[in-house]
């Protein structure tokens, strides 16, 4: 958490000598909190300070990076208990782990098969960032013959787990592997200096695993005081309660006590003790919505992946930034004067529920999107931002009289109570009143217009 | 190795307890949280949040395939339908007096204080009971159901701003508890809760629907309302206070990817398990956020969420 002016001055040595360029400390303090002026242009701060306010300015959960660019995962640098306090800034990355126990053709496919899946949503293209491999009793090479599969599909984010710290060398030699930077699984009480001078040495970040939370900050320190600073932390637990538990714990300890050593992302696997396709996908809903950097299924299909990729992009959105579209006069199919005219607002997902239906039906339509600042039709006319007057306003804006012949408007039927007021705004149109739902406008149209 | 002190919170109040059922009938308590969802390091979660399944007074007309298939020809009378759903582990029943609608039947008071009392008889666990959302309908409906029922502690709905005075004075005349709908506002949920504390129902005996968004729909907006309400509850403020009512089960069989299982994406995957993922994430992510009574239709998710509810209050 950034350090007001006056928690820097307490630190300051209050001379008001002026050597810094600044009148008084205090002067100081206020440029400093405001980032307009380097620590290092006080000559009489003392060590201990120097120390305490670089700590102190650091965020309370470090931003870890995994992988380049395409599907890269960046996480941590969270400020937030709960979305509705501030948001969510880092959505947690979704990988599916693969182990070198298994066929390397079955590897290849599901490797393949995560690189290759995308889906839409509200207009944005989703799809899942990388694939960590695991090294599961068959040795370096068995190991390194698994790593090879990702050569192929170098947009991944790559998460490499052994224990063995050769291993990870190993897959690491190669330049190709190290510069993806992918996250190495894991530091342990028993392998911890090796592993700390392999993540140093090839610049990659490092997961560190304890059982508990106190062994967990204990060993974060150690590699930390190695050099290691991109951490991810595996609390060990691995079913509903205990990893509400401890993903709770690590959140709270980081924000709310300044807890340097536990002020990581956190990396979980919600597949390895679920008893159910179901209980693995649900685990890692609660994952998204508490807390976590980095999850690992052990399972991939469309099928789970697209529930999945919702799930974080709803919790992730920043409340105060609902996904909107512009407002204007969309075009669907090739519409003519003759065409009809809908009215909607410009809430993301009300535009997409509105504009699939409209595809699906074939018919060319105008569709009117009203600016409501991303509210959904029953919120914004609630909240008097869609009414009659900005609906005509909207359409004075947009010139619609220059696009159409006809003189109909066809509003949501959920805001059938506008009719009369919009009767009024536009003398001799004929208003007409839409199907409540998205999933009625095709019949709707069918109904109401010869094509 | 340093000492990492358990960061527990100091909250000054709890969640509300409403017991429904009871006296010869299964009792159900729901609330009186005196922390976040599940933190049983944090406070007591003394009584785990129930699964309460969605049975109509008449064979849905609408709802999907897969969620009809599942409960086949029991769908047939209400009385069917509750035992199966009691069969299928269901805390509750939540019925819904649909064939109270002027346009689907337009049944009558005495219609639904007969069902209600044959729901009653047929199962041991307590029931939640709304109309078809027609005000005057409803007026009429629930009072009968009411009176037919008095003594088995119902939770009678929907109450809103538009329309509680009748449904709340007479679930206080017969021993009920309330269930008071506000649209996905925290304020207004308040105020509700206020309107219908004022007329003198007692703070037990009302249940909170703050409106739920399915996953992809709105769930966001529910996460944060829920999750707004029980911190103020656990800061003090009694009148928000109430344990949640949610629809998982509703809101997230509407939704195009529950319902279709042609013309979509293949990048949408399965239907069938993808349908009751909707459900089931909706129902998780919520659960997680404070609700207590999760209302849901498919047999298959009744199981899986129990199942998770049963692993998240272990400790």
């Amino acid at each position: 958490m950034a350090l007001t002016a006056i928690e820097i001055y307490k630190y300051l040595p209050k001379t008001n000598c002026k050597d810094c360029g600044f009148p008084t400390c205090l002067a100081f303090a206020m440029k400093l909190a405001q980032k307009g002026a380097d620590l290092s242009a006080c000559k009489h701060v003392s060590e201990e300070s120097k120390v305490a306010l670089d700590a102190a300015s650091r965020p309370p959960i470090r931003l870890v990076s995994i992988g380049k660019d395409g599907r890269k995962v960046e996480v941590g640098n969270e400020v937030a208990m709960f979305r509705h306090e501030k948001t969510f800034y880092h959505a947690p990355g979704l990988l599916l782990r693969v182990k070198d126990s298994e066929p390397l053709d079955k590897v290849a496919r599901d490797i393949a098969a995560v690189d290759s899946y995308k889906v839409e949503r509200v207009g944005i293209q989703l799809s899942w960032n990388g694939v960590a491999i695991q090294s599961n009793g068959g040795g370096k090479d068995a190991f390194l013959a698994c790593v090879k599969q990702t050569a192929s599909h170098p947009e991944l984010a790559l998460v490499l787990m052994s224990e063995d710290p050769e291993v990870i060398a190993a897959a690491l030699s190669d330049p190709k592997v190290a510069e993806r930077r992918p996250l190495i699984y894991a530091a342990t009480a028993a392998n911890w200096q090796k592993m700390a001078a392999l993540a140093k040495e090839k610049k990659c970040p490092l997961a560190v695993r304890a059982d508990s939370l106190e062994a967990l900050s204990d060993l974060t320190e150690k590699v930390a005081q190695a050099g290691i600073e991109d951490i991810v932390l595996d609390p060990g637990t691995r079913d509903f309660s205990d990893s509400l538990n401890a993903l709770t714990q690590v959140r709270r300890l980081a924000l709310k006590k300044s807890f340097r050593s536990l002020g990581y992302p956190v990396i979980t696997f919600p597949g390895e003790k679920a008893k159910s396709q179901e209980e693995e996908v649900l685990l890692a809903t609660q994952h998204i919505a508490r807390y976590a950097g980095v999850i690992v299924l052990d399972h991939f299909s469309p099928t789970v992946a697209y529930p999945l990729l919702t799930a974080r992009l709803n919790i992730y959105t920043d409340p105060q930034k609902p996904l909107q579209m512009q407002a204007g006069v969309y075009p669907f199919g090739k519409p003519d004067q003759a065409s009809p005219l809908l009215v909607t607002t410009n809430f993301s997902l009300t535009y997409f529920s509105v504009s699939s239906e409209i595809e699906s039906s074939g018919f060319p339509t105008w569709l009117m999107v009203v600016d409501t600042e991303g509210q959904s039709v029953l919120t914004s006319w609630a909240s008097g931002k869609f009414d009659a007057e900005r609906i005509a306003k909207a359409s004075k804006t947009f010139k619609v009289e220059e696009k159409i012949g006809h003189r109909s408007l066809v509003i949501p039927g959920a805001v059938a109570v506008l009719r009369g007021d919009l009767e009024g705004e536009f003398p001799e149109w004929k208003i007409m009143v839409g199907p409540r739902e998205a999933v009625g406008i095709g019949p709707f149209l069918k109904q109401n217009w010869a094509k | 190795m340093a000492k990492v002190e358990t960061p527990v919170e100091k909250w000054r109040g709890r969640v509300q307890e409403v017991r429904l059922g009871g006296d010869g009938r299964k009792s159900v308590v729901l609330g009186g949280e005196s922390t976040l969802p599940f933190l049983h390091f944090d406070g007591e979660v003394p009584h785990r949040p129930v699964v309460a399944v969605e049975v109509l007074d008449m064979p849905p007309a609408d709802w999907a395939g897969s969620v009809m298939s599942a409960w086949g020809d029991v769908v047939k009378s209400p009385v069917t339908w509750a035992k199966k759903a009691a069969e299928h582990g269901a805390d509750l029943i939540f019925l819904r007096l649909a064939s109270a609608h002027p346009e689907q039947g337009n049944t009558n008071g005495a219609q639904a204080a007969k069902t209600v009392s044959q729901v009653l008889a047929a199962v041991d666990i307590p029931l939640i009971v709304v109309g078809a959302d027609v005000a005057e309908k409803d007026n009429e409906v629930i009072v009968a159901v009411a009176e037919a029922a008095r003594g088995q502690r119902l939770a009678l709905g929907t109450v809103t701003d538009k329309n509680y005075k009748t449904i709340v004075a007479t679930a206080m005349a017969g021993g009920h508890a309330v269930v008071a709908q506000a649209p996905m506002d925290m304020n207004l949920s308040k105020q509700l809760n206020i309107l219908c504390c004022d007329m003198g129902l007692p703070k037990d005996s009302l249940i909170m629907d703050p409106t739920t968004g399915a996953l992809g729909y709105g769930m966001e907006y529910a996460v944060s309302v829920y999750e707004r309400l029980r911190l103020a509850a656990l800061q003090g403020d009694s009148m928000t206070a109430m344990p949640i009512l949610s629809h998982a089960g509703y809101e997230a069989w509407r939704q195009k990817e529950a319902k279709a299982t042609e013309g979509v994406p293949a990048a949408w995957g399965d239907p069938t398990l993808r349908a009751l993922l909707w459900e089931q994430m909706t129902a998780m992510t919520l659960l997680q956020s404070g609700a207590d009574i999760m209302v849901l239709r498919h047999p298959r998710s009744v199981e899986v969420v129990r199942g998770v509810i049963d692993q998240l209050m272990a400790h």
